[in-house]
Parts: structure tokens; sequence; C-alpha cells
């Protein structure tokens, strides 16, 4: 048992109520906390990732398991967690620096950093809980927090969009709440673990699971879909991750719809359910077309953060694809050899997609600060203005099509070598064309914002480079763009993304792991 | 919002306290009857309610009201944190919500470790939220009609 675990939830969840007390009679003081916690969160995963080894569960209220039934509430640390977790605190490290400087435009700052430790908080909890039910409950922390932030500037389109989201989240939630439901009724316990033992006991047949399992499935797909946006369940994404304030948007993007979205649907389809080849069919061909229908639709767009936030769709659509081949294949009874090269690829794109994303919209988020709009007609020529956003954008643009060196480049083509050797070629095509989609539409957001000078009433004015917290973490974040393409080296990858591959691939092993410490 | 007719006003008056009593009773009798700091807490908001439904609201108090609730609501939900936390220091084993006081004997008042403590501050939080809530209703409805 690892006492430091509960503290991914204590941390924030406390400094956001000492903020929401402390802001109120001392100026500026919500700034400090937030930035000290999100580096006190940042130390601990780092210190989880590279100082521990193997899972640790951690039992709430200290109960132990009476006859091997789990009585506590349990917190499971694996590497799938701590990746998550990392990726968690980077982000939320780097946006919370960029807000110092971007939030001064609204009245009412301190709310918006404990809104923002909540949010962290939510998404902690999701990740490290072991049990179904708290997910839940975390899940809405994370969520209702993210429905005040996308509202945060109380302009007409925000509200819109903030409606918009609240009502397709309280349609997801009543899912995942009735799934729970179901899930609870048919195996009486809510541990992660303890279901999974219990399904595989009950509904393990030759020809697969049952067809209530199936209907349990596949509205949790709907569910934990629609917070991941995948399709077709994406179209509040382009309102909201557009309407919110830029450091909110890049950690929506970036990181809210994979903690609460993706990882869920990995943990509970590979270590709770029986893997059944039909619902890992669904899920591939769901992320197959999101990643498709996004590339395509954000194609036509001329607000930058409403094409990135399109592109968000596509992106986790190749995350799911990546992930979706290793489960067909582990389903079927194929290579688990490639099958751990194509959850590599996708787990490697997930990591990468936060960063890159994270970055595009930190950019665009300078790019509104200095000129006040998002219209890439009305822009134009601010390379020479704005010469670190214009060259962070090229980097994180550059990054997100695929071109090498940069990290895109790596786990695009990882999960393409995994399609063909998994004899998926049509799916290894769609992949590569998609990366050309990808690439046309981020030239199209170049050439307009940055490079076309033709008309261009920026280049005479005198507008100057976005302050100093915002420029650094623009430029952190390039410099990270680099520097995890470092994960395709084997020693890399083998610290860093090879225990979280490992809890999938061997997906039966969680239960019993976790049950018997 | 105007207020009520006299008849309201006094009937009010008297049943008021008696609800605000009620819901601190079912509070502290969470661990031994059904109830507990969740529903305690929503009865203790009901009196804040009726007091407004009844006497109509004056918006610069309700306005100062509001910022006092939002208050005892953060330091209610910080305490019970801190209360939790506390395990970790006093349980002798390092556990998060780990009940450290003694239990005491089953079905007296003053039994069953923190668990009184933490309704009480559950309940405190609630009636905050609740009444919150209502209050922001009551002040963008005036605000807009202005």
């Amino acid at each position: 048992m690892n006492s430091l675990i509960p503290l991914f939830v204590i941390l924030p969840l406390g400094a956001a109520f000492i903020m929401a007390i402390m802001g109120r009679f001392i100026k500026n003081i919500n700034k400090y906390i937030s930035s000290v916690i999100m580096i006190l969160l940042f130390c601990l995963s780092l210190h989880f990732i590279f100082r521990t080894e193997g899972s640790f569960v951690y039992k709430v209220g200290g109960y132990e398991a009476v006859n091997g039934i789990p009585i506590a509430i349990y917190m499971v640390l694996d590497g799938l967690s701590k990746l998550i977790l990392l990726i968690i605190s980077l982000v939320g490290l780097l946006a919370i620096f960029y807000s110092i400087s971007y939030t001064k435009q609204y009245t009412a700052e301190r709310k918006f950093y404990v809104l923002f430790s909540l949010m962290i908080a939510g998404m902690n909890g999701v990740v490290i809980s072991g049990d179904i039910f708290n997910i839940f409950v975390f899940l809405e922390i994370a969520a209702m927090s993210s429905y005040a932030l996308v509202a945060f500037g109380v302009e007409k389109h925000q509200l819109e969009a903030s409606f918009k989201y609240q009502v397709l989240g309280g349609v997801a939630s009543l899912l995942i709440l009735l799934t729970i439901g179901l899930i609870y009724w048919n195996t009486g316990t809510l541990n992660i673990a303890d279901i999974s033992r219990q399904l595989t006991v009950n509904c393990s047949s030759p020809e697969g699971i049952s067809v209530f399992m199936k209907f349990i499935s596949i509205l949790l797909i709907s569910g934990f879909g629609l917070k991941a946006a995948i399709f077709p369940f994406h179209t509040w994404l382009p309102d909201a991750h557009s309407s919110a304030p830029s450091p909110i948007s890049a950690m929506l993007s970036g990181v809210l719809i994979k903690a609460i979205g993706i990882y869920v649907i990995l943990r509970l389809f590979f270590n709770m359910f029986p893997l059944s080849y039909e619902i890992s069919l669904t899920i591939t061909i769901l992320g197959t077309i999101s990643m498709i229908i996004g590339g395509l639709l954000a194609l036509g767009q001329w607000d930058i953060k409403r094409m990135l936030a399109y592109s968000s769709i596509s992106q986790v659509g190749y995350i799911v694809l990546g992930v979706g081949i290793g489960m067909m294949l582990l389903a079927s009874g194929g290579s688990k050899t490639i099958a751990a090269l194509s959850i590599t690829g996708g787990l490697f794109h997930l990591v990468n997609h936060s960063v890159f994303k994270g970055l595009l919209f930190l950019n665009a988020g300078a790019v509104e600060y200095r000129t006040g709009t998002r219209n890439m007609k009305k822009l134009g020529g601010l390379s020479q203005v704005l010469p670190i956003t214009s060259n962070t954008s090229l980097i994180g643009s550059l990054a997100i099509s695929g071109i090498p060196p940069f990290n895109g480049f790596f786990s695009k083509l990882i999960i393409i070598i995994a399609a063909i050797q998994a004899r998926y070629y049509a799916l290894a095509f769609l992949a590569v064309l998609v990366s050309v989609i990808t690439i046309a539409y981020f030239m199209k957001l170049q050439k307009y914002t940055f490079f076309n000078t033709d008309g261009s009433k920026w280049v005479k004015k005198k507008i100057s480079e976005v302050p100093f917290s915002m420029a650094t973490s623009m430029i952190i974040m390039a410099m990270l763009c680099f520097a995890l393409s470092l994960l395709i080296v084997p020693d890399v990858r083998a610290v860093i993304l090879k225990p979280a591959v490992d809890v999938l691939v061997n997906y039966a092993d969680y239960s019993t792991k976790i049950l018997g410490m | 919002m105007k207020g009520m007719t006299l008849i309201v006003k006094k009937i009010t008056q008297i049943i008021c306290p008696i609800i605000f009593v009620f819901g601190i009773y079912i509070i502290i009798h969470g661990h031994l009857t059904p109830g507990g700091g969740f529903a305690g807490g929503v009865i203790m908001a009901g009196a804040f309610i009726l007091q407004i439904l009844a006497n109509g609201n004056i918006l610069p108090a309700l306005r100062k009201e509001e910022e006092g609730l939002e208050f005892l609501e953060s330091s209610a939900i910080l305490g019970f944190l801190i209360i939790a936390g506390l395990g970790l220091l006093f349980s002798g084993s390092v556990v998060f919500f780990a009940n450290f006081l003694n239990k005491g004997q089953l079905g007296k008042l003053i039994s069953a470790g923190f668990i009184p403590i933490e309704n009480i501050v559950i309940g405190a939080e609630v009636c905050a939220a609740i009444a919150a809530i209502f209050i922001a209703l009551v002040v963008y409805k005036d605000e807009e009609s202005k």
C-alpha cells in the first residue's frame, strides 16, 4: 500500500477550496497556490513513473477484504494510470502557467483557478479510482467544472456552447449511471476487479459474452463515447472546445476527453469486460469514422479554434483506431506482439496529441489575445509580429500532420505499421489518407494566420509578442514535440509506455493482481 | 419579488425555527436513524427558502447573504477534507478516511467515531449550497426583470 496515492485527489481538491476562501482576501494568491499544486502533482507523477514499478492498491479507510470480497473503496495505480496522470499534470502545469497572464482579461479571475483545480481533482480521481461508481462521481466533478469553465467568458455563444455541452454531458452521465446500476444488479459489486472476476465466472461461454453484456457494453460505449467525442457523439465538442478560454480548451482537448473518455473505455473494455470481437470491432469502426469525419469537417473551418476542435475528433479517432486494432487482435486470438505494437501506437499518439493539441490551442489563444479575432479570413502576416507564437505553432502543425522528426510522425507510423502487419490494409490506407488531409488543413491554418501578408493590416500595426508566461508555456510545449520523439527509442519506451501497454495486453491479469493485494 | 400577507409571514415566523431544529436533529442523528448530513442540510436550507418566499427579497441583503453562504460552503468542504485527511496523521497506518476516533457504544448519540462530525460538516455544506443556489436564482430573476 503506497500512502502517496490519495494525494492525487487530496491536493487539488483541498487547494480548490482553500483558494475559494483565501482568494477573497488576498489578491492573486490563487495563481500561486494553483501553480504550486500543479508542480507538486507533476513531481508526484514523475516519482511514480520513474521510481516505482508495478501496480499499487490503496484501500480508502483501511478496510481489508473479507473472504476475498473487497469492501473498501479501491484506488488503483498501475502503468496506464501513471501515464495518464503524467499527461494530466504536465499539460495542466503548462496551462496554468499560461493562464497567469491570459486570465487578466476576466473579472472573476480567482474563480477560474478554483474551477481549474476542481477539474484536475476530478480527472485525477477518475484515473486512480478502482471502483466504477467512484469513476462516475469524479467524472461528474470534472464535467461540472468544465461546464462552468466553458461558459467562463459569459458571452452569448459561450453560454450556448456550455448549455449544449451540459445537455449532451447530462445524457452521457445518465447512460453511464444506468449502466453502473445494471452492472451492480447483475454482479452485486462495484469494484472493477471484482466485477471482472464475477463476469469471467458467470458469463464466459465459448460463443463469447451474453446478449445482456453486449447491451451494457453498447450503453457504456455511448456514454463514454459522448465524453470522448467519438463519432457519432461528437457534435458538442466543436462548440464547447472553441468557446472556452484557451488554456481550458487546451485542457479539454488535450487531456479531459482522454482522461474521462478514452481512459475509461480502455480500462473497462480491456480489464473489466471479457474481450469480445464484436465490441472491439464496433470501437474500431467508430474510431475510424471519427478519424475521417473530423478531418473532413476541419477542412472547411475558418475559425482557428473550431478547426482545432474538429481536428481533435480526428486525432482521437487515430488513438481509438490504434487501440481498437490491438483489441480486435487480442479478442480473435491473433498475434500478441502485433497487438502490443498497435496499442503502443495508440497510447503514444494519446501522449503526443495532448502535447501538440495543447500547444496549438495555446497558440490560438495567443493570436486571439493580441488581435481579438479567431477568424482566419481577418488574420494574416502574423509571423512578422508574433514570431514566438508563429514558430511554435508551425512546430505544432508539423507534429500533428506527422512530419518527421516530430513526435506525431512516429506514433502515426507505429499505428500504420501495426495495421499493415495485422492485415487491416484498408485501415492503414485510411490512416495515411487522413494524415494527408491533416496536412492540408494545417497548411491552410498556417497560411491564412501567419504567412499570408497580402492585404494584412496586422503587419503595420504595432502589436507585440505575448507576455512571458504565455510564451514560455508555448516554447516548452514546442520543445516537448521534439523531445517526445525519443519515446520511439526502446529504452525510453520501456520506462514510460511499456508498463501502460502491458496492463492492456495482459488484460486478464488485472483482476487477480488487484484482488490479491 | 414582494412578500406575502401578514398571515403567511406570521406562520412562517412560527414554523421556521421548528423546521430548522428538525434539520439539526436529522443531522446529528445521521449515524443512528435514516437521514444524515444531506437530508438534514436540505431541510435546514428549506427553512431559509421559506423565509425568503414569505418575506420577499431585499436584494442588497441577499447579495451579502450569498457571499456568506459561499464562504460557509467552501469552508465546510475544506473541513470535511481535513477531517478525512486527519486519518493520514492519527490512524497509525497512514490511511485516508480512517475512522481514528473512539467508536463508542452502538446506538448511543456520541458513537461511531468521526462519522457524526463528518455529517455535521456535510449538513452545513448542503444547507449553504442549496440556499446559495436559490438566492442566486432569485437575484438573477430580479435583475432580469429590471
